[in-house]
């Protein structure tokens, strides 16, 4: 994959532009020069000093902190969060805790929903968005680039936009409450489509398209045999960060569901911060059982997801 | 044309016996269809491919951010969203004469700013370091990007409690050092700040992957010539990283600036038991929060509509600024 040239029209032509010519004018300079330094090596392959490893340590207590400490405090009681100094270390409470927000604050049926969701939306955007992200990088068809367009334009728009003619049309078909109001409209993604193109782009030679296309098979035998299997590892990870994504979507799940009805984790968490359940160590419970599940996918999966937003970045 | 075609060749070849000629009939025949099934196929197949794409795009898309639009002109109330009353522009007159809509704008713009300028640097300073060799490089970027797995709810609902006035850990500490607890929810600032560190927080670490990708892809001829010309490591960063650079930082304040202007469930949580008003002065009520409040517990979703609006064409007029501004940079570099 050449990941210069397709973060260019990802930028807008102007900018893109300026920045290779700039580029190639200093790589032509360093090209000549380097021959003379190598062995010294370049800047970015030096090791890390013991100054970066401490920083980086110090950022990395900081992203986890918080994590960890949720759990500390649904480990413990109500009073002794009310104290000082706060608890460090674990506490015995944790499944008692954790039982509450379960029965509840609904987290049980909450974590199904999310689930669902979640894996609905994630299955639909990959699904699709590998469909669409192949016509759009091995076809050609009229008004090819215009539709291109709109795709990357919509990415643009906020949700806000929207949200009071999609609750108007959720309450028209009576949909308030139930799971679909909050899966179909999250079913596509503009970036899902723009993720699948660029990978495409690269990871599908176009002559396997057309050698297809000599055997005889049709588009949707090519899409099979070919785009699947050759997108395979792109959709992996568009699955993934969607699933992310939709696990913690929050301002239409909190509009379009209630916390008494079908509540996503999301909806459920906040039903327990407006204070339904007064009790501090039974709200970190909650947060923890909401965290939990993206938690353990993270320490599984957590490369292929780094690897996939390094990806998507450079080419988004 | 379809059907003449096969008929010509029957008439060239006239002396053949019959049977011969309809079989050669038959396979013209089959071949001019296949072919044309294929034509169609190449022809029509790119839009059935895009079709559920944009299917559900104009449906739960495009038309919704029309239909605003339309809904923004109208009385409409929660409680029934079908009776529409034309009102003209009385939406966003009614809303430039609020207050709370000004005090919604200052804060999503003061709050925006806290969060997304330390944000991008802390992020660039990360993936400048993770782009060193290091032992458990994995390691790093999967602990910094864990935040971005937790959802705004859950990581409001701690922040809450950490920043609490009277057992909160933050305020604890502070008294290790000899200040003062802070009060943060009731202030200005401090829960501007407060809600802030919650969206550093999240974001951080994603925003310096995104970094580290760019970087990588930096050709390292570029550090060797800036290391002969004799250039420091940070010399190095201000003249070879950050202007290659460029487009990604683009791409990051954009799309955090659109972030900025949505910003929601933070505030909504960080209030704890009050609802949507953000505080109980209002003191951190943001845009997005103020939409809530006006759509769905004031039950006005004509205005909430008008207010989408006005959200939109900030985006806009802040694209519009960043564009300026990126251009300048570039002509004056």
């Amino acid at each position: 994959m050449s990941t210069t040239t397709s973060r260019t029209p990802a930028l807008g032509g102007e900018h893109g532009e300026n920045g290779s010519a700039g580029q190639r004018d200093q790589d032509g300079k360093g090209g000549k020069r380097g021959k003379g330094g190598k062995g010294k090596g370049a800047g970015r392959q030096l090791h890390g000093g013991k100054i970066t490893y401490a920083v980086l340590t110090l950022f990395t207590v900081g992203s986890l902190f918080p994590l960890v400490w949720t759990a500390i405090a649904a480990s413990r009681n109500n009073t002794r969060l009310a104290q000082t100094p706060p608890p460090f270390w674990f506490g015995g409470n944790l499944f008692k805790n954790l039982e509450i927000a379960w029965t509840d604050a609904n987290m049980g049926t909450a974590l199904f929903n999310t689930t669902l969701v979640a894996g609905s939306i994630a299955a639909g955007t990959v699904l699709f968005s590998t469909l669409a992200g192949f016509a759009f990088a091995k076809l050609r068809f009229r008004f090819q680039n215009v539709l291109l367009l709109m795709v990357i334009g919509t990415m643009m728009v906020p949700p806000q936009l929207s949200v009071v003619p999609l609750y108007m049309m959720v309450a028209k078909l009576s949909w308030t409450d139930q799971l679909q109001s909050v899966i179909l409209p999250t079913l596509v993604s503009a970036f899902g489509v723009f993720f699948m193109r660029q990978y495409l782009l690269g990871a599908l030679p176009g002559e396997l398209v057309e050698a297809a296309r000599v055997d005889g098979a049709s588009s949707w035998r090519v899409v099979w045999h070919v785009v699947f299997p050759a997108a395979r590892p792109a959709m992996a990870v568009l699955g993934m960060l969607t699933f992310v994504m939709a696990w913690n979507d929050f301002f239409w799940p909190i509009i379009a569901l209630t916390q008494n009805g079908s509540p996503t984790v999301q909806v459920a968490l906040t039903g327990l911060g407006r204070g339904y359940i007064p009790d501090q160590s039974v709200i970190m419970a909650g947060a923890l059982l909401g965290t939990l599940p993206l938690l353990i996918a993270f320490v599984l999966f957590g490369k292929h997801i780094v690897g996939g937003i390094m990806q998507g970045a450079v080419k988004g | 044309m379809a059907t003449d075609a096969p008929a010509a060749p029957s008439e060239k070849e006239g002396a053949a016996p019959a049977t011969d000629q309809d079989a050669i009939l038959r396979e013209e025949r089959r071949r001019e269809r296949r072919s044309r099934w294929y034509r169609r196929d190449v022809r029509w197949s790119p839009y059935a491919l895009i079709a559920p794409f944009f299917v559900f795009f104009l449906a739960f898309g495009l038309f919704p951010l029309l239909y605003t639009g339309w809904a923004s002109l109208h009385r409409v109330e929660l409680t029934a969203p079908t009776d529409m009353e034309w009102v003209g522009l009385r939406n966003f007159s009614r809303l430039l004469s609020d207050d709370f809509f000004w005090n919604a704008l200052r804060n999503t713009l003061t709050i925006g700013v806290i969060s997304t300028v330390p944000q991008l640097l802390m992020a660039l300073a990360i993936a400048h370091m993770l782009n060193y060799r290091l032992r458990g490089s994995m390691f790093f970027r999967v602990a910094v990007l864990t935040p971005y797995a937790t959802s705004v709810a859950a990581a409001t609902l701690v922040f809450v409690l950490l920043f609490g006035r009277d057992y909160g850990m933050i305020n604890w500490a502070l008294n290790m050092v000899g200040i003062d607890p802070v009060d943060w929810q009731n202030g200005t600032w401090t829960s501007q700040f407060a809600v802030s560190t919650i969206v550093i927080w999240r974001w951080t670490g994603y925003n310096a992957l995104i970094y580290l990708a760019a970087m990588q892809s930096i050709p390292d001829d570029l550090y060797e010539s800036a290391a002969l010309d004799g250039a420091s490591r940070w010399q190095q960063f201000l003249h070879v990283t950050v202007p290659s650079l460029r487009p990604t930082i683009l791409f990051t304040v954009v799309v955090s600036t659109i972030g900025a202007t949505q910003l929601f469930g933070e505030p909504l949580l960080f209030n704890g038991s009050a609802g949507a008003n953000g505080g109980s002065d209002h003191q951190f009520q943001t845009l997005g929060l103020y939409l809530y409040e006006q759509g769905w517990v004031n039950l006005h979703l004509g205005r909430a509509s008008a207010i989408a609006w006005t959200m939109f064409l900030i985006l806009l007029l802040i694209g519009a600024v960043n564009w300026l501004v990126s251009r300048r940079l570039r002509k004056s570099s």
